[in-house]
């Protein structure tokens, strides 16, 4: 009688093994410079990529396996919140310009960052890195289309969901993380890391998801909360992955650290610009509110912030450049950048409104020496426009920023009763920024960022020619979308269906 | 500093003149008056009057501002680059100096109604 041979189970290691490194070979008839052309000309010096250290050793069948399982629980509670009328549970429609900034902005540059990391992984030439950068680049692609569907119910009921894809491209504020990304995948792979890997992932990631899920959950958002859950065990994936690498070329050579530093500068600033928008979002367009952009800053910015930059300082690496002006604006972006949306409100694929009486109480407490001085005037005046059976809109087109692409709508650093104007003449030609950390940005590559699709400049030039009525259709962007959220089909619908639902 | 790039790296700028049909762009700002967000971005010939740009396109948009009405056009302290600057609205754009893209900025001074004045 035969004994049946079971196959003998591998070890954690020795699969870990055999399913990332083992894959790797030695190339017989090209060399190295042929199959991996982009490592070098960045400047980075890498001496042993099998140093490349892998804080989960996860492999590609565990992975498949755990995100399966995570999905499954997902889509049946996504099918259990679109057939319980789910989207009638939100705290009230206004929360919706929260979700539609989300999938305009955000969602897509999940699948940016899919891109990216697909791109990189395959540019990197050793196998530690290139099997991790796979593995967030499937996680990234699962983002983008699980959030998708998450909103894709509040799509059958509101407008301004319908084409995001369209509006990511051409919308006039969804610039801003276009560009941003747009940046980073025209970077170097090094930079890539650096810039959505470690600054983005590990410095900033905490300031955009924790408010976007938390304000999810508070607000009575299932779908968009889940999806939350669901990623969760993936940022910390990334985050970690995001120190690896920065702790990688730092051992790899003492002369990357330079180069590493100008990138941490560069992405740290870029990135705190684009969370501008989250801060407007958490201040101003939750119903029920989370905490303020002052309160996540602190601790998630200036507590983590310390704390990683206290050990980073062994390899000489200094807290990024423009750290002390972004300190300075916290208490002002989310004011301005709110101001800007609702006057400009006729041009965005969401509504806004005038902050209300208790959201007024809220604003002066959370933010004492700024909200009633600066901006309560401002916002005051808007509402007795409305009082007075008008509406507060600004028809002018803003000067934008070169470098971050949004509106040039902050003040000096120290003076909040002045704009901040700064230019730099680049072969003969005028570039404006909203800022010293945007112009600096500009200055170490001017060459890059000339080329800057800007949607207002755009807008004048062929085949536009400054026709907003051509441009609305060419942003698919109906009126329905658009505008002050008080007279919106949006509030209106939902009201009436919530009603209908509670007397059935 | 410049780009670091495994090839040459030189592309024409996307806002460059030539794509404006004969036209070029300017910013205007009202120095502490921010209830309009951002400096407007305005649409011109070199050979128009400054003052047909002025009439036409900026004081339209600023007039929303309750401070409008009051001010003294005589008495506007304006600069450009950083430089005091005496503009001609009889003249031309480009008798005035604007280049492509330049922005002007001018101060009304003692009206501060929704911005609290400068160093307050």
């Amino acid at each position: 009688m035969d004994i049946k041979k079971t196959p003998k189970k591998l070890n954690v290691k020795e699969k870990y093994r055999l399913m990332t490194r083992d894959l790797a070979w030695e190339p017989s008839y090209r060399d190295e410079k042929e199959i991996y052309p982009y490592v070098d000309y960045e400047g980075i010096k890498v001496h042993d990529w099998s140093k490349w250290e892998d804080p989960f050793r996860l492999t590609m069948d565990a992975y498949w396996k755990y995100q399966a399982e995570k999905e499954r629980k997902y889509y049946a509670i996504i099918d259990a919140h679109a057939q319980n009328n789910g989207h009638l549970n939100v705290t009230d429609a206004r929360y919706l310009t929260a979700i539609k900034l989300f999938l305009q902005g955000i969602s897509p540059a999940e699948y940016a960052s899919h891109r990216g990391f697909a791109r990189v992984g395959r540019e990197f030439a050793g196998v530690g890195p290139q099997v991790a950068c796979q593995m967030q680049s499937i996680d990234e692609i699962r983002h983008a289309q699980t959030q998708v569907h998450a909103m894709s119910n509040y799509n059958k009921f509101y407008n301004g969901f319908k084409d995001f894809a369209s509006q990511r491209d051409r919308i006039w504020y969804n610039s801003v993380p276009r560009s941003f990304f747009d940046d980073a995948m025209s970077a170097g792979p090094f930079e890539f890391l650096i810039a959505i890997g470690f600054s983005f992932e590990y410095v900033l990631t905490n300031l955009l998801f924790v408010p976007f899920m938390s304000g999810a959950a508070y607000n009575g958002d299932m779908a968009t909360c889940t999806f939350g859950f669901s990623a969760q065990s993936d940022e910390a994936r990334h985050m970690t992955l995001g120190l690896e690498c920065i702790k990688f070329m730092l051992e790899q050579d003492p002369d990357n650290i330079p180069i590493v530093q100008k990138w941490i500068d560069k992405w740290f600033w870029r990135g705190c610009r684009l969370l501008t928008l989250v801060a407007a979002m958490m201040d101003y367009m939750l119903p029920k509110r989370v905490m303020s952009w002052r309160e996540a800053w602190n601790i998630y910015g200036v507590e983590n912030g310390n704390a990683l930059f206290r050990d980073l300082a062994r390899y000489g690496i200094k807290p990024p450049m423009h750290w002390d002006d972004v300190e300075k604006s916290i208490d002002h972006t989310s004011h301005q950048i709110m101001l800007g949306l609702y006057q400009w409100k006729f041009g965005t694929a969401f509504h806004s409104w005038t902050p209300t009486a208790s959201d007024i109480e809220w604003l002066k407490e959370k933010y004492p020496t700024t909200f009633e001085k600066y901006y309560l005037p401002r916002w005051e005046y808007a509402i007795a426009q409305k009082e007075a059976g008008g509406e507060y809109n600004n028809f002018g087109l803003p000067k934008l920023c070169q470098v971050c692409q949004l509106p040039t709508l902050f003040t000096e650093p120290d003076d909040p009763t002045q704009l901040c104007h700064r230019e730099t003449d680049y072969e003969g030609e005028k570039y404006h920024f909203c800022s010293d950390g945007c112009q600096h940005v500009f200055e170490q590559e001017p060459e890059k960022y000339v080329q800057a699709w800007l949607p207002m400049p755009a807008l004048m030039q062929e085949p536009l020619k400054g026709d907003l009525a051509a441009w609305m259709e060419w942003v698919s962007l109906e009126p329905t979308a658009a505008g002050e959220y008080a007279s919106s089909e949006d509030k209106a619908n939902f009201e009436k269906w919530r009603k209908q639902v509670s007397t059935d | 500093m410049a780009v670091v790039a495994n090839g040459e790296y030189k592309f024409p700028s996307r806002d460059r003149v030539e794509n404006y049909y004969g036209h070029q762009l300017l910013f205007a700002c009202w120095d502490h008056h921010m209830l309009m967000a951002a400096p407007f971005m305005l649409f011109g010939a070199p050979d128009q009057k400054l003052g047909d740009i002025i009439e036409q396109q900026l004081k339209p948009l600023m007039q929303p501002d309750p401070d409008f009405d009051k001010i003294d056009w005589d008495a506007i302290e304006w600069t450009k680059s950083g430089e005091p600057w005496t503009p001609d609205f009889n003249k031309t754009v480009k008798e005035n100096g604007l280049v492509h893209k330049e922005q002007f900025r001018f101060k009304t001074p003692g009206l501060s109604t929704l911005v609290p004045p400068q160093g307050e």
